[in-house]
């Protein structure tokens, strides 16, 4: 049997930046997966939803260079991702798309990967002895707190929808 | 695997086609494509020296997604095409991707010699336990219960263990991984690929259309209590207490990989024809 991922490793300011990095490097990836998923089966409005996603963690991780100044923070991770088996914690579960789905559901999975970003970096900041690390933790924790309530401030825009939103006169599959 | 030529290192995105898939949403293929790419990133193996090989159904389609070299083949004929194609370029890495129908039906007989030859190639299968692309027909893998309009009462019949077929065949690598944990399968893609000699992985990717129910297997995989075995009779017995859900590398055999030597034979093809003229 295989190691089961884990949570990337902290031990240093250069791996919590990596760390988070990956995070949104990887929200990019899926959030684009999953809009391109959405333009197949003709759903502009969560093309757009999981497009704007996207471009928001595109500017999370230019962010985080930018806090990592000359170090490469890009090829460090990528280096960190390809020899360690790592899980992400903040990983999108495209698994949980549905061709009908709506906004809110999107910022349902959108708030549920933020949160467990959240529970890392707050992990780290509690947990870190390096002062560096400690603070640089607090401030991705701030950050996140921020992306948290930025999703949940959009899920007022976009109310839960009633139970027959997954209803399709034509469906794909008839079970009888 | 075959010899790795260094140069800039790839990174998953690399291995993207520009053709976007036309899965349906919430598909465990999108992962097995990510557990592709990230595994190829992960040996540093350029595009142009992998091919991705496959036959028919919706899993098939992954080759066209991939910038590697791919061959979308016939049903059930993917081994064939590959097998064809491994022993005569070597230096290629050569990854074979099916269903559980294309793979375990009609094109079962090429799994088992595929086995039982041990060609250095990796055969993943993603199995879904159903017929997806022709609209929900029962497959190998299908449980006897499966009750629909196209199988009232359900089929009856026992389902195919491909783990059990691999190992009693000749396979040098036999695992399992989930389509929900894509880092966990891009590892053992990993670990398949570089072992020598004939790789299966099945993938347990659920069908959200014809198969919602396969959602929950996300709550029902688990790592597979013990480490792989190099010993056929361990992993047979294994095997006999598997319900389908344990995860990881069940097996890793050392067997020699068969390759037939390319253009040396000293046989004159014309004094063979002599045999045969009217």
């Amino acid at each position: 049997m295989s190691k089961p991922p884990t949570a990337p490793k902290v031990s240093s300011l250069n791996d919590l930046l990596a760390a988070a990095w990956l995070i949104e490097s990887d929200a990019v990836d899926r959030y684009n997966l999953l809009a391109d998923q959405m333009e197949t089966h003709n759903n502009p409005e969560l093309v757009k939803v999981f497009r704007d996603l996207a471009r928001a963690e595109g500017i999370h991780g230019e962010e985080i260079r930018r806090l990592a100044g000359d170090f490469d923070v890009v090829g460090y991770a990528r280096q960190t991702a390809r020899i360690e088996n790592i899980g992400l914690p903040a990983e999108v579960e495209i698994d949980s798309a549905h061709y009908l789905m709506t906004p809110w559901h999107a910022l349902q999975m959108s708030l549920a990967g933020e949160k467990r970003a959240l529970a890392y970096f707050t992990h780290i900041a509690e947990t870190a002895t390096d002062p560096k690390v400690k603070a640089m933790a607090m401030e991705l924790m701030e950050e996140e707190v921020e992306h948290v309530n930025l999703v949940n401030r959009l899920l007022h825009r976009y109310p839960q929808p009633d139970d027959s939103w997954a209803d399709d006169p034509d469906p794909p599959a008839s079970p009888e | 695997m075959s010899s790795v030529t260094t140069r800039l290192a790839c990174k998953p995105g690399d291995y993207k086609s520009d053709l976007k898939p036309i899965w349906c949403p919430g598909c465990g293929d999108y992962h097995v494509l990510m557990s592709f790419t990230r595994a190829f990133a992960k040996l540093g193996l350029p595009p142009e020296q992998i091919t991705v090989v496959s036959g028919i159904g919706c899993s098939s389609r992954i080759p066209a997604y991939t910038s590697c070299y791919g061959f979308h083949g016939v049903h059930g004929r993917s081994l064939a095409l590959a097998a064809g194609l491994k022993v005569t370029r070597p230096d290629l890495t050569v990854v074979v991707a099916s269903g559980d129908g294309d793979g375990y039906s009609i094109g079962g007989n090429h799994f088992l010699h595929a086995c039982r030859r041990n060609i250095d190639m990796t055969y993943v299968v993603m199995d879904n336990r159903i017929y997806g692309m022709t609209k929900g027909q029962p497959s190998p893998t299908t449980e006897p219960e499966f009750d629909t309009a196209l199988t009232p009462g359900g089929t009856g019949v026992a389902p195919f263990h491909p783990l059990v077929v691999a190992l009693a065949s000749g396979a040098n690598f036999i695992a399992r991984c989930f389509s929900g944990q894509p880092n966990e399968t891009a590892d053992v893609l990993v670990e398949a690929i570089k072992h020598p000699g004939f790789s299966f992985v099945e993938i347990l990717s659920p069908c959200v259309t014809f198969r919602p129910d396969e959602q929950d297997w996300k709550e029902q995989v688990r790592p597979a209590p013990v480490a792989a075995t190099n010993d056929q009779g361990k992993a047979a017995r294994r095997l006999m207490t598997d319900d389908g859900f344990n995860l990881g590398i069940l097996y890793r055999g050392n067997r020699a990989p068969f390759q037939p030597a390319i253009g040396v034979s000293s046989i004159d093809l014309s004094e063979l024809e002599k045999d045969f003229e009217l």
